[in-house]
């Protein structure tokens, strides 16, 4: 079999595509240039009150970029419609947009719904009003949904991402395999890597390591940030000099130093990142015992049958998370005894506890502080004053008064933050720390295409531009966000 | 103005003995230790020859009296040998008795000795972190001019093209983490198979197989643009785009003063608002970002110089705590402890000297 180039029978096209890639680029170069010459053209006014868009050279220069971009973007659509049906014989390119149906498919679900019921969805749905906030959250929810469906579903991928294929060693995107068996995809799409497995799978199963960590990484550690930076924030005194002290201790660690303290099979056999769980892990209960406490205080008969119920799952959900085969902590000489193994629903495996751990706890400080700074704000303001004058107890203060009106900046700074995870789960795999050699994730695999980068860079390239365009959706997505959250 | 220094500088030794310690500690653990001794002495160590290693070595001793040691504040440990020799954390056996000091550690200016490399850890770190000054001095040479001239451009005129155009580069460096930049730019500009080097090569525009050489090896002897030039890029992108949207956020802000608008409706040139009214105080608080940015560039050394296999304080970070080489890792995070405290210092003093609006009583 022939081996796949990049586009296939489209690349016709492709000529095309470069000169209009170039114009646009020289465009835009000569835009900026343009805009250091004052614009004397003001906009001009029909006779009918009516205003004219911006005329002169730098409207000329908007509009041609205007053209440009929509023609490169229609032709990356046509590569990509072209190669959803037309498979292999659109190239590598169109093979993957073939394999990767589904996340298409659920993209357009999304956006179609959301975009219709915008107005009924909050902040979520202003988004979709910001051209920059929607890019960012495809991007993400791309990387999202192909994490969900190829990693969790097992979906989009060609092969096995852990099998080695023989011949196939670091062989260049779109080799064929060498033989290929019945039912068995028969093309590398984005080659082999050194120990000739498939890139392409391997990428797809990278992204579900990153959606399942990082987002929950960033959320526990917002609990912890959230359930410290309040009262040191609105308390002050010992209490915010101790817990300020304690964050900027934390935070004057080079991360990747701390990285190295604690992710070590000589540490995790210690224990020491199993008492470091189940410390950061109870913040999320303390939190949602309080919130819930607070709110309804005045009700006991609805507050205690309520906070038994969410504490008890809370607690369930608390346990079978830090335990693993039945223990809490198992070192060479003694043993926590944790949740049975038939009350335990999920495993998160000793590599991934460690990584999530020590991710929790390096962003943690950066949160207490962020929501000290804004619980020091906002308890000036007059609501506040108000709801102590009522005599709310201080947590209903913090918690239901200054928490919801911190959210904008909390908001933007969580998905800031999912992609600050990501990188730091990158840097994880990039020193071969935590999860082991052969994982997917992408820090690992450009961790080990790495060594052959000069002569083979396919294998480090496609994790690096993967994890790339992640970071940079969530960036745009939080651009948008902040956006649309102060035009309110 | 003294008061507030002298307190600073209480809490940054607070913090810099709270630090070490922790870093003492969890490099003491008995896995770690097991693991020192075997690789110093042999793979295959029962348990009792480990602990004998171990507590002829002074490190089965209890935590708070080691880390007094290594401080220099208490006396250093003696082991006598059954057949009569004796030797210690301060000298060795073959040295005469009068020599023999009690104390050594840190206050007396001895950092110990690196099981890595075999010598004495201070000559080591002070080799390794002259390479990185290096780096670190080109690194901030590139950034610093080109995020804030970046910043100024883009936050001039708020929503102008040219601003939507920076910030967007500004987003994409801030998103882009050292270890994929530096990775797509060796493919692209420093691979003799893939990237441009190849096609120039062929055109005969360059002499060499590669545009940029793909280690910076060859730069800790004699650093020249060829072989220095993309590890230093490579950092100073992932670090530009923060300080180039702090300049902005600043200078957008400066913009809209009333001094500004009073200097415009007087006639005063666009250039001059910009360079003689405007850029002072914009830059004030850039100051303070890039001071506090410097710690930020040692996550990125580590990672660069790792990648581009250039022997600074980072790959010796990577050597010391990948071998659990307990003097060196502690000698390594005191240094970097004390440059992340001292930029803190300094941003807070310089940040009150160019901001006569703040006095500290």
């Amino acid at each position: 079999m022939e081996p796949l180039t990049w586009t296939g029978s489209l690349s016709g096209l492709n000529i095309i595509f470069y000169l209009l890639v170039g114009l646009l680029a020289l465009a835009i170069v000569v835009q900026i240039l343009a805009s250091f010459v004052p614009d004397s053209s003001a906009r001009a006014i029909s006779a009918d009150g009516t205003l004219a868009g911006s005329t002169g050279l730098a409207g000329f220069i908007n509009q041609i970029i205007g053209w440009l971009f929509y023609a490169v973007v229609g032709l990356i659509l046509i590569y990509l419609i072209g190669g959803i049906f037309m498979g292999p014989a659109a190239g590598i390119f169109g093979a993957m947009a073939q394999q990767m149906i589904p996340v298409w498919i659920a993209l357009i679900v999304t956006f179609a719904l959301s975009v219709t019921y915008k107005r009924k969805l909050g902040l979520y749905g202003k988004l979709f009003d910001s051209t920059v906030g929607m890019i960012g959250f495809a991007i993400v929810m791309f990387w999202v949904f192909t994490g969900i469906l190829g990693g969790g579903f097992d979906l989009l991928v060609t092969h096995d991402s852990l099998s080695q294929v023989s011949g196939m060693k670091n062989k260049l995107p779109g080799t064929p395999l060498a033989r290929a068996g019945e039912g068995e995809y028969p093309w590398f799409l984005l080659g082999g890597d050194n120990l000739a497995r498939d890139v392409f799978s391997r990428l797809i199963k990278g992204s579900w390591v990153v959606v399942k960590i990082a987002p929950f990484a960033t959320l526990f550690a917002f609990m912890v940030g959230i359930t410290l930076g309040l009262p040191a924030g609105y308390y002050g005194g010992k209490l915010d000099t101790l817990l300020s002290f304690l964050a900027n201790l934390i935070l004057a660690f080079p991360v990747i130093l701390l990285f190295y303290l604690l992710v070590t099979p000589e540490i995790v056999l210690t224990g020491i990142p199993n008492y470091m769980a189940l410390f950061l892990f109870v913040f999320p209960l303390i939190f949602l015992a309080i919130l819930l406490n607070s709110r309804f205080y005045t009700q006991p008969t609805f507050r205690t049958p309520l906070l038994i119920v969410v504490l008890g799952l809370g607690a369930w959900l608390y346990l079978a998370l830090v335990s693993s085969d039945g223990t809490i902590v198992e070192t060479p000489t003694y043993v926590i005894p944790g949740l049975p193994a038939f009350l335990d629903p999920f495993d998160l495996g000793p590599g991934i506890l460690v990584v999530f751990v020590s991710v929790v706890f390096v962003n943690a400080p950066t949160v207490f502080r962020i929501v000290r700074g804004l619980a020091l704000d906002i308890k000036t303001r007059d609501y506040v004053a108000a709801a102590q004058t009522r005599g709310e107890g201080p947590w209903y203060i913090m918690l239901w008064e200054i928490l919801p009106n911190a959210r904008g900046p909390l908001i933007v700074d969580f998905c800031l933050r999912i992609g600050y995870t990501t990188i730091l789960l990158g840097t994880l795999g990039f020193f071969g720390l935590g999860l082991e050699s052969e994982s997917p994730d992408w820090g690992s695999t450009i961790n080990a295409g790495r060594r052959l980068l000069s002569l083979y860079p396919h294998a480090a390239i496609a994790p690096a531009l993967a994890l790339l365009t992640l970071v940079l959706g969530l960036n745009l997505l939080a651009d948008g966000l902040r956006e649309e959250s102060l035009r309110d | 103005m003294g008061l507030f220094i002298l307190r600073r500088l209480g809490v940054m030794i607070l913090t810099a003995l709270c630090l070490t310690f922790i870093v003492f500690w969890l490099t003491n653990l008995y896995p770690n230790l097991e693991k020192l001794a075997k690789t110093q002495g042999n793979f295959r160590m029962s348990d009792e020859a480990v602990a004998s290693y171990l507590g002829d070595r002074g490190y089965l001793q209890p935590m708070p009296v080691k880390f007094g040691q290594w401080l220099g504040v208490m006396p250093g440990w003696v082991t006598e040998k059954p057949d009569g020799k004796t030797f210690g954390r301060c000298f060795s056996a073959s040295m005469p008795e009068i020599d023999r000091p009690t104390r050594c550690g840190i206050l007396q200016g001895d950092w110990g000795f690196s099981t890595v490399f075999k010598e004495p850890v201070g000559g080591t770190v002070l080799t390794r972190l002259a390479l990185t000054g290096k780096l670190m001095l080109c690194v901030l040479l590139l950034m610093v001019p080109s995020a804030l001239l970046v910043g100024v451009l883009a936050g001039m005129r708020e929503g102008s093209k040219l601003d939507r155009s920076l910030s967007t580069f500004s987003i994409a460096t801030t998103a882009t983490p050292e270890y994929v930049s530096g990775v797509i730019f060796i493919a692209v500009l420093a691979s003799s198979k893939f990237g441009v080097s190849p096609l120039l090569n062929d055109w005969g525009l360059i002499e060499s197989k590669t545009l940029f050489l793909g280690s910076a090896t060859s730069a800790m002897a004699d650093a020249t643009f060829w072989n220095f030039f993309l590890p230093v890029l490579t950092i100073s992108l992932y670090g530009m785009g923060y300080i180039a949207r702090m300049t902005r956020a600043s200078m957008t802000e400066v913009m809209t003063a009333q001094y500004i608008r009073t200097a415009r409706l007087k006639g005063v040139k666009f250039s001059d608002i910009v360079l003689k009214h405007a850029l002072r105080n914009a830059l004030i608080a850039p100051f303070t970002v890039i001071m506090l940015q410097i710690p930020w560039l040692l996550n990125g050394v580590v990672i660069v110089e790792t990648l581009f296999n250039y022997k600074g304080f980072g790959w010796l970070l990577v050597q010391a705590a990948g071998n659990n080489d307990i003097e060196l890792l502690l000698a390594v995070s005191v240094v970097s402890v004390a440059v992340v405290l001292l930029t803190q210092l300094i941003s807070d003093i310089g940040y009150v000297y160019l901001n006569p609006r703040i006095r500290i009583a």
